[in-house]
């Protein structure tokens, strides 16, 4: 796949590399990024590598940047003209630099999916909130889009709860129902890169067990880069954890690392709950 | 620490406040202006509701189904507005399509597309500007370029071309806050999901805030069936006996374009008309014609309500 993993040059993370066999997938070089050039920087001169087919988490205190860094990755702010960013996302295993402005964010995000932090299905049908990726892509065969549709909704774990009125309306769904259907709705087009901020804040246990067990189960195939602020979770289904703070990224390794020799003062802090 | 802080505050703050007269006082403050509040609300609805009990009384009992079937005449008690409601519709009929496109095309370019710089606003300036121009001077600048330039004639096109244009600024500014409606997390769904521009317009922009545009639509129309200044400076007729050629026909090519080049009268005209005679009957008349006028607009703006309710209790994000 892509290049073996080399440390970025900026970066302060310490850790053994040991008998590094993951291929990276996507590596940030360098980004900084505010909402508004006359404010505050929200990230600062973040280098992050992604591995393939791995579970990376990104976790922080509220505010410290998850979100904004998480929406660079399929071009989010794009969409609002005020914002400013600097630095490089490459995409492997072509090195694309999907931040440039000769890249199409529509080519981005139909390679990137993305469940944001808030639910946000449209006032549509269920069924057509889990179509609508692939009507996007020009697919109109219904035999093919029905399977799809279903194996999405058994993957996010809503199939039994909603195949008997696939044709009602999505806002009538529970919070919960809506942000798993929101992931239905990002895994139908089979994205190679799975965006997920916090997919669980809104579920309740059985709930988030059952999507932290698709999320073992998908990074099979898909690279995962999931916010959260359940540590547990994230010690439980990542192989590599990010600790931003105030727009830092502080330190990066593998979760197990991470978890139990954090290298970082601020790091342990956090995990051991003593701020955040 | 915080807590011995909040309680000090409190203690300086509240210490030489009589809590029971400053609720009083503030108690009286509110009641006062839920007094005057409803009373204005009264007066409003009171001269409104006088004004239209009045013109009822007056021409309900003349309203019959010959009123609606006959052309008007010299006889109060023959007369009917049938030239005068099917002018009207006629006129709305290309008021709407003049309306409707340009209205919404524009709303979406100047809300989706429009960069925001100078010209942009200076464009949205003339828009809220354009909608309070009297309308008279819309019926001068179509007297000028429809009649005189493009030669459509004093007919129901040039008719509903300039109602079209006058009512133009409401559809575009409530296409505009239809479109303000939709929440960025519903256009960052569509995007997130490798949408267009377009293709984010065309399924989620339009369809979710297509309730509140034709709502803009009705109330535009219901204020366009009313006007009557323009089409009188364009040289409506005032006594029309005949109807405009029939749109469809037996005979080949079955469709005809000619009634937009007819003369016409609509009802506002027709009312104006028979006010200005002397016999009293025709004054009946007119006030029949009103109620008419008046009973379509209510209806048209109940509709608009209507949609509006409905469409806002399925839009919910
Ligand atoms: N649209 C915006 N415009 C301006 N500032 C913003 C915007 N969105 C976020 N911010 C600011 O950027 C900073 C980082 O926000 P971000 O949403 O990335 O935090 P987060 O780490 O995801 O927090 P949380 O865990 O609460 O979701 C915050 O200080 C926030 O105030
Ligand atoms: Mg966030």
């Amino acid at each position: 796949m892509g290049p073996q993993f080399e440390i970025p040059s900026t970066s302060t993370t310490k850790f053994n590399l040991g008998v590094q066999t993951d291929f990276l997938r996507s590596q940030v070089k360098n980004l900084s990024f505010s909402y508004n050039p006359k404010e505050k920087i929200i990230l600062k001169n973040v280098s992050l590598p992604i591995f393939d087919k791995k579970v990376t988490a990104l976790i922080g205190p509220s505010g410290c940047g998850k979100t904004t860094l998480l929406r660079c990755f399929n071009r989010m702010h794009d969409l609002y003209n005020e914002v400013s960013y600097d630095g490089e996302i490459l995409l492997y295993p072509e090195s694309k630099n999907i931040l440039s402005r000769d890249v199409d964010p529509m080519e981005v995000r139909m390679r990137i999916g993305m469940v944001f932090q808030k639910p946000n299905p449209f006032p549509k049908t269920i069924y057509e909130n889990v179509a609508y990726g692939l009507r996007v892509r020009g697919i109109k065969k219904k035999s093919y889009m029905d399977e799809k549709i279903e194996v999405s909704l058994q993957q996010a774990g809503l199939w039994t709860e909603v195949k008997d009125r696939l044709n009602a309306q999505a806002t009538s769904l529970s919070g919960g129902q809506q942000q798993r259907l929101c992931i239905a709705r990002a895994l139908v087009t089979d994205p190679e890169i799975l965006l997920l901020d916090e997919p669980t804040s809104a579920l309740d246990p059985i709930s988030t067990s059952h999507i932290e067990e698709l999320i073992v189960e998908l990074k099979k195939d898909v690279t995962i880069l999931i916010v959260t602020h359940n540590l547990h979770q994230a010690a439980r289904c990542s192989d590599y954890t990010a600790f931003m703070y105030l727009g830092d990224l502080i330190e990066y390794g593998p979760s197990n690392l991470i978890f139990t020799n954090p290298s970082d003062k601020r790091t342990e802090n956090y995990i051991t709950g003593r701020f955040g | 620490m915080f807590q011995a802080q909040a309680s000090r505050l409190t203690k300086e703050s509240m210490g030489e406040v009589d809590i029971a007269r400053n609720l009083k006082w503030r108690r009286m403050k509110n009641f006062m202006f839920s007094v005057v509040g409803l009373l204005t609300l009264l007066f409003a609805i009171c001269t409104l509701l006088a004004l239209f009990i009045d013109l009822a009384l007056t021409g309900v009992p003349r309203i019959s189904a010959e009123f609606f079937t006959s052309f008007p005449s010299r006889f109060p008690e023959k007369a009917g507005i049938l030239s005068a409601w099917v002018g009207s519709l006629a006129v709305m009929v290309v008021t709407a399509f003049v309306a409707i496109p340009i209205g919404v095309a524009a709303g979406i370019y100047l809300e989706e597309y429009a960069p925001k710089n100078f010209f942009t606003k200076i464009i949205e300036l003339n828009i809220i500007n354009l909608a309070g121009v009297p309308s008279i001077t819309f019926g001068l600048m179509a007297l000028g370029l429809f009649v005189y330039k493009l030669k459509f004639g004093q007919s129901i096109l040039t008719a509903g071309m300039t109602l079209g244009l006058l009512v133009l600024p409401i559809v575009i500014v409530t296409t505009r806050e239809a479109i303000r409606t939709i929440p960025n997390s519903i256009r960052e769904a569509s995007y997130g999901l490798g949408a267009s521009h377009w293709q984010t317009i065309q399924h989620h922009v339009l369809p979710y805030s297509s309730g509140g545009i034709l709502t803009g639509v009705i109330i535009s129309l219901s204020r366009a069936i009313g006007e009557t200044a323009p089409l009188i400076t364009i040289g409506a007729l005032t006594f029309i006996a005949f109807l405009p050629t029939a749109p469809v026909s037996e005979v080949f090519p079955y469709v005809s374009f000619q009634w937009l080049s007819d003369a016409f009268t609509v009802m506002p005209i027709q009312m104006f008309n028979w006010v200005s005679r002397p016999q009293k009957e025709f004054h009946v008349n007119a006030a029949a014609t009103g109620t008419v006028l008046l009973i379509m607009t209510l209806l048209m703006n109940g509709v608009a309500i209507f949609i509006r309710y409905r469409f806002r209790r399925r839009m919910k994000w």
